[in-house]
């Protein structure tokens, strides 16, 4: 699981009123290398929880991220590089998110988070 | 044709053999690749973009590679842990993946995705698999959480195999519910199998959208061309409505009438009642 699902997932678990952020807790991480889209980077900026993102990046070791986006984000291509390491590069193969309202525990294996509810939950 | 959605429920249907074959059948991928570059297409995205996408029933990210070849970037959502896995091994999609019933709600923050794509899933959401699950309740919970989850004026385009026509009336008035427009879409309408049903929805229109054509269909889907001539028929009939021209004398009379009925306040009728005006000068 890459950062950037992380920072659009919410628990929709049955009776939760703010499902988001989900705490990210990881046993294994790995770093990919994918190649940057200059393109998809300036549409999702404005989409972006950038203080979500920013927190769970320095909790798994990456410190590159400046506190605030820069004015001139559009055009700065070092911001951008760096935006996509933290958004696409950053891996998460195992570990769970945990819904704070309800404490529910989703597992993440093989960098696939299982998001399945039980039939209680919806 | 053999409806996989009548055996089992999809988390067990698609086990580690049914993965493979996905994996290892060109045909199957061609298939897939096929109506993922259709409903691709069909998103009508502006050209050298690079949009965020979500794909719903992802498999093992056959149609994900479509759209990551087209410069975008996706997310997979599948119920089944040996596609997702499958997909995950062969280490070619840049998507990310992840295990997710579409019938319980998708959890996702509102406005994110641009575009919606699904090939060959939707059909899943009308069985119901156990005691407890409605398919009815399934499908407008899924309908009212992509809603919310798609930027406003996203397409999401599903290509399924209904099995009768209700099915089609089901998941289209749901989705109509939900807010969006748009509606269903056939190609090669004449073709049994060539026959391919699209589910075409917009989240909010922008100006200049419109449905698009579909394939092999010479007369344009929406209309049906005997309207025309039921319409004469009716008139040749020569039976005339009942009814009192609107404003006529009759009209006022009548209407006067019923508001005596009602206890309304009313002027009584004379020999003016309903008569034209003298032009004034």
């Amino acid at each position: 699981m890459k950062l950037l699902t992380h920072n659009i997932l919410q628990s929709n678990v049955k009776g939760v009123k703010n499902g988001y952020p989900l705490m990210l807790k990881a046993t294994k991480i790995t770093i990919l290398d994918v190649p940057v889209n200059f393109e998809f980077i300036k549409n999702i900026m404005g989409r972006i929880d950038y203080q979500v993102l920013r927190a769970v990046a320095i909790a798994l070791g990456y410190t590159e991220l400046p506190a605030e986006i820069p004015g001139d984000a559009d055009t700065n291509e070092d911001f951008m590089r760096k935006l996509h390491h933290a958004l696409q590069n950053i891996e998460v193969e195992e570990g769970e998110l945990q819904c704070k309202e309800s404490g529910r525990v989703f597992p993440i294996n093989n960098g696939i988070p299982n998001m399945l509810l039980h039939e209680n939950e919806v | 044709m053999s409806r996989p959605e009548h055996l089992k429920p999809p988390e067990e249907f698609y086990d580690e053999a049914e993965a493979k074959k996905y994996a290892k059948s060109t045909r199957m991928q061609d298939v897939q690749v096929q109506l993922a570059e259709r409903a691709l297409e069909l998103l009508a995205l502006p050209p050298n973009t690079s949009k965020l996408i979500m794909d719903i029933g992802c498999g093992t990210g056959i149609s994900g590679l479509v759209l990551q070849k087209a410069g975008h970037t996706w997310l997979g959502l599948d119920i089944s842990e040996h596609m997702l896995i499958t997909g995950k091994k062969s280490g070619e999609q840049e998507g990310d993946l992840m295990r997710h019933d579409m019938g319980t709600g998708l959890g996702f923050r509102s406005g994110i995705f641009d575009g919606v794509i699904s090939i060959s899933a939707l059909q899943w959401l009308c069985n119901a698999d156990s005691s407890a699950a409605n398919p009815v309740t399934r499908i407008n919970r899924f309908f009212n959480s992509l809603y919310a989850c798609m930027v406003r004026g996203g397409r999401a385009v599903f290509q399924f195999y209904p099995e009768n026509s209700q099915q089609i009336e089901l998941l289209t008035s749901a989705a109509l519910r939900s807010g969006f427009t748009g509606g269903l879409l056939v190609d090669y309408p004449n073709s049994t199998k060539a026959k391919k049903y699209f589910l075409v929805l917009f989240a909010g229109t922008l100006p200049g959208q419109h449905m698009p054509k579909a394939l092999g269909a010479e007369q344009s889907s929406d209309t049906v061309s005997f309207v025309g001539q039921r319409d004469r028929m009716r008139k040749s009939k020569g039976k005339k409505s009942d009814r009192a021209p609107v404003k006529s004398k009759e009209w006022i009379l009548n209407k006067k009438e019923r508001q005596r009925k009602q206890g309304k306040e009313t002027r009584p009728d004379s020999a003016y009642t309903g008569r034209k005006r003298r032009p004034k000068f």
